[in-house]
């Protein structure tokens, strides 16, 4: 086929235009965040003590460690899948998490006598932490990818490791509200293991799945 | 070495032609115009050609072949452009997946997929017609039969949806999603290199 009958065919398709791809991304993105709560409402559920939890800075500021991932994330999500994709300072605000999480670690290393530092860490529902944050973060996951696959991201591997780390987010925003772990210590050691899985899971997929 | 006022007319040129260049995908998207579209594409092709030619030229292989490259992009631009956001210019996204697909082809080829951005064509200097390509009819081997008779009546044979649907006796819906489904099987093909041996 010579270039000139290519563009013959490829202007009789004139009118076969998707919709918006940053509208795609938002009702995927959307539609795995309320699949995921559904899931998280059904089978996990909310700590009993939420009320008096919402009271005390380590339950509040689990919120505000993911916030600070989850911002930067989402901005990205809608930038990877675009062949002229620019992450800008969105990337290195990527760190603004794990500085958080960082500091919160030492403020509790020093308000907590190290007797409890073990305890603190270790919780009572880390195997619980890794499995119900990378379930949750599979409905998110699912259809980032698939609004994704509509875009045409340059380096796919990329684009389906931030879709499972605002997959993460996602998940880990709901699964917060249910463990009753809420030390600094425990998040900074769980919740990055449990993020690993989603995130590694997106760029596997994504470099076979997002290929354009 | 370019004085100023070369360079800003250089600016103005590139201005106008952004602004053409999405003035002609906003009324082949929003209202199926045919003859925009084709115009966009051909002045896509173009400038795409110029670009994958010096790239290839770069890395010594045969600048026939970057043809090659100008249909996997134009595949890309037809199929992707739902990515073009139109608050944005429309030359800097078309070379960003001409870029991409010509990095792809270098590497294809085994060369070293490494193209400096300074190489690229910012003008649109050279603009370069199409040559006298070998017919690729290969590449439409890999489509099923309905598909290449209706992807080979629209493009080869230049009849519209609407022959074409007589001819094969369909209706013009679905002589469109075929003709869809086989540009999409078409950047398929490219993408993973099978359409050499095909």
């Amino acid at each position: 086929m010579k270039t000139d009958d290519l563009i013959t065919a490829l202007a009789a398709d004139a009118r076969s235009a998707s919709p918006p791809f940053g509208r795609v991304l938002a009702l995927a993105l959307a539609a795995g965040a309320v699949l995921s709560l559904m899931a998280f409402a059904l089978r996990i559920g909310l700590r009993p003590d939420i009320v008096e939890a919402l009271g005390t800075v380590r339950f509040v500021f689990k919120f505000i460690a993911i916030a600070a991932v989850a911002v930067p994330a989402l901005v990205l999500v809608f930038r990877v899948g675009r062949p002229d994709a620019d992450f800008g300072w969105w990337g290195d605000a990527l760190v603004a998490g794990p500085l958080l999480l960082t500091l919160a670690v030492l403020a509790e290393l020093v308000a907590v006598p190290s007797a409890a530092w073990s305890a603190r860490l270790i919780g009572s529902n880390a195997i619980h932490c890794l499995i119900v944050i990378p379930s949750l973060s599979a409905a998110p996951l699912a259809f980032l990818l698939a609004a994704l696959r509509r875009g045409a991201a340059p380096r796919p591997a990329v684009a389906g490791a931030v879709a499972g780390l605002a997959s993460a987010c996602v998940a880990a925003a709901y699964y917060a509200a249910n463990c009753t772990d809420d030390s600094p210590l425990f998040v900074a050691t769980w919740y990055p293991l449990a993020f690993a899985v989603p995130v590694a899971a997106g760029a596997l997929l994504g470099s076979r799945l997002l290929r354009w | 070495m370019t004085d100023p006022a070369r360079r800003t007319e250089q600016t103005i040129r590139r201005f106008a032609r952004e602004a053409e260049w999405a003035g002609l995908m906003i009324a082949a998207t929003d209202h199926g115009d045919q003859a925009a579209y084709r115009a966009l594409l051909e002045a896509v092709a173009g400038f795409v050609r110029s670009l994958a030619r010096r790239g290839f030229a770069r890395a010594g292989l045969d600048i026939g072949e970057a043809e090659d490259v100008v249909q996997e992009t134009l595949l890309a631009i037809h199929l992707k452009r739902n990515t073009w956001r139109r608050s944005d210019p429309l030359g800097p996204w078309v070379t960003a997946i001409a870029r991409n697909k010509l990095i792809d082809a270098l590497r294809r080829r085994g060369r070293r997929g490494e193209v400096a951005i300074e190489d690229l064509p910012g003008e649109l200097e050279a603009e370069e017609t199409s040559p006298v390509v070998e017919d690729l009819r290969g590449l439409l081997g890999g489509l099923g039969e309905r598909q290449r008779r209706i992807v080979t009546a629209i493009s080869i044979e230049g009849r519209s949806v609407r022959e074409t649907a007589q001819l094969l006796q369909m209706t013009d819906g679905a002589v469109r999603v075929a003709l869809h489904r086989g540009l999409k099987a078409l950047a398929a093909r490219f993408r993973d290199g099978s359409h050499e041996d095909g």
